[in-house]
């Protein structure tokens, strides 16, 4: 291995220096403020005001069609490549503003990875997927650094166990629950301060379901994670934090014990207690 | 029929129902009629066959001619002098030299201008670069022939003094523009059916559109893109009129593509031109060219055919 | 350098931390903005191309084209000839072919969409049509033109020659006296007949079609001086020459180099297109129309009667124009069929010799005089203008009926 350690002053706020025991910090990770957001002429979201606390599991419930995936996608500007799609106001990390034209959004998209709602595996084998992303972010990768960055990737997905034996092989014969774990490997594998995940779990089964929800908790010490879901159980079981959106505006939003169980709004209330959405 | 009329019991049925053993009849019929035209394209394969393959027969029946001679053989001349030779190479090699200065030219603009269509082009400019490509793919043949003698030879012998009047790179570079269009719309078809979320999932992990277009899309198409380039090639190989204009009826072995050369499908229509009577063996040599050509552009064909039907179930 | 492997599953550390100096992402952004710019150069080289092409075409061409050049028969000389016959004979090919490979070309589609079978065997026998259709597509049209010569032209000799042919019908046979006063006069034969020999009270038909009884002389010397009896004298004994006078539907086996044999050769080359694009449009009628037609107890045939051929059809005559106007632009075929020909007239009936546009273009880029590079120029224009009519009205159709189903 030729690379040495170096200091890196211009990257020391971007980059996660991980920790053993991630203090229970409560800094803000992303703040959302004065937010909107259309396509073409139609207004998805409007002004939201919004802080995603560090190292912590955010979930973002609301009926279909309310806008939250649109701003999950607007956090790592997945939404530049939608004709159309534009926004106002400001989503900021702690050093940067995201929407900023100047942003460079190759380098915001390593800081904040994305899974999305269908595992999307590219038709290369489970090696090649883990390793797309380091391939394209870091120079000077030897052979090793690969091998063991996949087996760090897999393990953290809790799927090196059941793939170790078929590395080479196409990632398009996995299971739907294993692709979707494979996704999160990949995301991971490229070391990003943030997760998003769009509906991570609303294409599998529930044995599968239950396997991500458990990985989703384990990561959290490390990850700043964003999670839309639709499922309501989901959403208490595995996060901290509960915004619920409706209509393109974020009704109420706290720590999900007080969201699901003392709600402020009555459409709140309506929507976790199951009478619409 | 008024609207606000009260609500009757339905009108009784005068008549009782149709019998059905008209209709089945009629079923009948016309789905074997149907039929018959379908079976028609099958009728037209074996003739192609037939007709090929019996009157090429007749052609090795020839005293003059052998089957291993047409088929090794590097020496064309068949109407002029008594000692004929019936050599194919000198043909085929003919008509892979325009093939090949072809493909030099689609294959590369073709894939560049797929990906750039399917990837990068803002609606506005598709809007231009498409239809450009749909008259460039409805100009008839004859016309990129003129374009060839009368524009790019004279283009090139004013870059280069040793291009002929008939040489194998005007004919080629024509050939190529020919083949553009459908090397890029079939590559384009291919590209856009690599799902969204692929894309999606390469710019989530921080790829520039250069990486996502090169490192996922197109090795994700790759099955279409190598069907289109098969099937580009075999439309090159069997490319008629621009060869008959400008690539010359001397048919030889050359390595210079300044030079003119005479392609199969240009001793085709040369045989065609000329009014040689009906047994002469050189007009009989036409059919055993055209089985050769039949041959080469059918194997292409089929395999570009077998790579798209691969490809195309790998997403479901 | 401290490299340690995770042994653990929760050893949170990212592998790569020692490593944390990363690839800059501005070369790679670099790369990314040259390859778009490489990319929109080679698009705006396609545009160029098609731009001098057109340029070239429509400057080299437009001076020859008049009246003149549309109506008149090409000529020897450049500055009289035209393209009338050219273009007659293109609209014969185009009507003939399309009004026989239309309907076997949707009849097919529909066969193959509509009609899918069931039992296994027959399930196999579909797919293999389907296979040969395409492979079919890709055959060279060349290869079609020599076969429709030895299946259409000649029939394999198997109905004799052209001059001999085994069957025909709409013809008739005179022969041709010329009269001391240069009259033509005409005596109706039989096609088998030996040459008629002039005889005394001979009757025969004018070229003004009236029966007239022919003034034989015996010997020169006895020619009347008075030009009305002059007109129809003939010497007897004189040798007739035969001529044909076919009616507008002669037709003979073989075909011959005329222009049935053309539009079932160029046919058999627009089939596979017709039938591909009917398919297409047939697949496009959502599937709930047609278990709507099923449901209310109608065959299957009468639900495509009724239901699918109506709804599909802009999109069948979208896909008919585009292979006619293949059919009006396509060369080799008929270029291995007709030949390069000298025609003086327009083709009266389907067995007569023809010409088509884009042989005329060809036979004139082939010379080397540059009057000739003209007129090939003018003709381009011409043709151009009509595959350019035959688009516009496909879009047409495509824009009036897209939003109908949806």
């Amino acid at each position: 291995m030729q690379q040495t350690k170096k200091p890196s002053p211009k990257r020391s706020m971007a980059v996660a220096t991980p920790t053993k025991n991630p203090a229970p910090s409560v800094s803000s990770m992303i703040s959302i403020s004065d937010f909107c957001a259309w396509y073409s002429d139609f207004q998805a979201l409007h002004n939201l005001n919004l802080e995603i606390p560090e190292k912590r599991v955010t979930a973002f419930i609301g009926p279909s069609g309310c806008g939250k995936s649109t701003l999950l996608k607007w956090v790592n500007r997945m939404n530049d490549e939608i004709p159309g799609a534009r926004a106002e106001g400001s989503i900021s990390l702690p050093d940067r503003e995201i929407l900023a034209s100047s942003t460079d959004v190759v380098a915001l998209r390593r800081r904040i990875g994305i899974v999305f709602q269908k595992p999307n595996p590219f038709p290369k084998t489970i090696y090649d997927n883990i390793a797309f992303g380091p391939r394209l972010h870091f120079s000077g990768l030897t052979k090793s650094d690969l091998d063991d960055l996949v087996k760090w990737s897999l393990q953290k997905a809790a799927l090196w166990n059941e793939v170790k034996d078929r590395l080479h092989k196409s990632a398009l014969g996995l299971s739907g629950g294993q692709q979707q774990r494979l996704c999160i490997a990949r995301a991971i594998a490229i070391g990003p301060e943030i997760l998003l995940m769009d509906e991570p779990c609303s294409a599998l089964d529930p044995a599968s379901t239950a396997k991500i929800e458990d990985l989703i908790f384990e990561l959290r010490q490390q990850y700043t994670i964003v999670i839309v879901t639709h499922n309501m159980q989901q959403a208490s079981r595995c996060s901290d934090r509960t915004a619920f959106f409706y209509e393109g505006k974020i009704i109420e939003e706290g720590a999900t014990e007080d969201v699901f169980t003392r709600p402020k709004e009555k459409q709140t209330e309506d929507y976790v207690s199951g009478k619409f959405g | 029929m008024n609207s606000t009329e009260p609500i009757t019991s339905p009108p009784k049925p005068e008549h009782t129902f149709r019998s059905l053993s008209g209709v089945y009849a009629r079923e009948w019929v016309v789905k074997t009629l149907l039929a018959v035209c379908s079976v028609l394209s099958i009728f037209v394969t074996l003739a192609i066959i037939y007709v090929l393959f019996f009157e090429a027969s007749r052609f090795f029946e020839a005293d003059e001619v052998t089957f291993y001679d047409f088929i090794t053989g590097t020496k064309w001349n068949p109407l002029i002098g008594a000692d004929k030779h019936f050599g194919v190479w000198a043909l085929v090699s003919g008509t892979l030299w325009v093939s090949l200065v072809a493909m030099i030219v689609a294959l590369p603009l073709g894939l560049i201008t797929a990906i750039y269509l399917s990837e990068y082009a803002h609606p506005n400019v598709r809007a231009v670069l498409k239809p450009t490509l749909e008259i460039l793919a409805g100009i008839p043949t004859v016309v990129y022939g003129f374009f060839a003698l009368t524009i790019i030879t004279p283009g090139l012998q004013l870059l280069h003094g040793g291009f002929q009047t008939f040489n194998v790179t005007g004919a080629g570079i024509a050939v190529g523009i020919l083949c553009l269009p459908i090397v890029s719309s079939l590559v384009e078809d291919a590209l856009r059916a690599v799902p969204r979320s692929l894309r999606e999932g390469a710019y989530g992990l921080g790829a520039t559109k250069f990486e996502v277009s090169t490192k996922v899309v197109v090795p994700a198409a790759l099955s279409g893109i190598i069907s289109a380039f098969l099937l580009a090639i075999s439309r090159a190989i069997g490319e008629t009129m621009i060869v008959a204009l400008a690539a010359g009826t001397r048919p030889h072995l050359t390595i210079d593509p300044r030079e003119d050369t005479q392609t199969m499908t240009g001793w085709m229509v040369q045989m065609a031109l000329g009014d040689v009577s009906n047994f002469d063996l050189s007009y009989l040599s036409m059919y055993a060219v055209a089985a050769v050509l039949f041959v080469i552009t059918l194997l292409l064909t089929f395999a570009g055919n077998l790579v798209r039907t691969r490809f195309r179930e790998e997403y479901q | 350098m401290n490299h340690s492997k995770p042994d653990k599953p929760n050893d949170s550390s990212h592998p790569l931390d020692a490593i944390r100096e990363r690839c800059p992402s501005k070369d790679r952004k670099t790369l990314d903005r040259l390859f778009r710019l490489f990319c929109i150069a080679t698009a705006s080289f396609t545009i160029l191309i098609l731009m001098v092409l057109l340029v070239s075409i429509v400057g080299q061409g437009v001076t020859s084209i008049n009246w003149n050049f549309l109506t008149h028969y090409p000529e020897p000389d450049p500055a009289q000839a035209g393209i009338g016959p050219a273009l007659w004979g293109t609209i014969w090919l185009c009507v003939t072919c399309g009004v026989i490979a239309l309907p076997i070309g949707v009849a097919t589609a529909i066969f193959l969409e509509e009609f899918k079978p069931t039992h296994k065997l027959l399930r196999f026998f579909h797919a293999f049509i389907q296979l040969n259709i395409s492979n079919l597509a890709g055959v060279p049209s060349v290869v079609y033109g020599i076969l429709g010569l030895t299946l259409f032209a000649s029939m394999g000799g198997w109905f004799g020659s052209t001059n001999e042919p085994t069957f025909e019908v709409g013809v008739r046979y005179f022969d041709q006296f010329y009269s001391a006063g240069d009259r033509a006069l005409l005596v109706p034969v039989e096609a088998g007949d030996p040459p008629t020999i002039a005889t005394l009270d001979m009757k025969a038909l004018t070229s003004d079609r009236e029966w007239v009884t022919a003034n034989v002389v015996k010997s020169r010397r006895d020619i009347p001086r008075d030009p009305e009896a002059r007109a129809f004298a003939i010497v007897e004994g004189k040798q007739a020459g035969r001529i044909s006078k076919p009616s507008w539907y002669y037709m003979r086996l073989p075909f011959g180099r005329g222009v049935l044999a053309g539009a079932l050769t160029m046919m058999l080359v627009i089939l596979p297109i017709v039938i591909i694009s009917s398919q297409e449009a047939i697949r496009g009628v959502p599937n709930s129309l047609r278990e709507a037609g099923l449901g209310l107890g109608s065959t299957r045939w009468q639900v495509v009667w009724n239901i699918t051929l109506p709804a599909s059809i802009p999109g069948i005559m979208t896909g008919a124009i585009l292979a006619m106007s293949r059919a009006i632009g396509e060369a080799a075929p008929v270029l291995i069929i007709a030949g390069v020909v000298f025609i003086t007239s327009n083709p009266s009936n389907l067995m007569d010799n023809f010409t088509v546009l884009p042989l005329q273009i060809f036979n004139w880029s082939g010379r080397p005089q540059h009057e000739f590079r003209d007129l090939a120029a003018g003709g381009i224009l011409v043709l151009l203008c009509i595959l350019f009519a035959f688009n516009a009205a496909a879009v047409l159709i495509r824009q009036l009926t897209q939003k109908r189903l949806s």
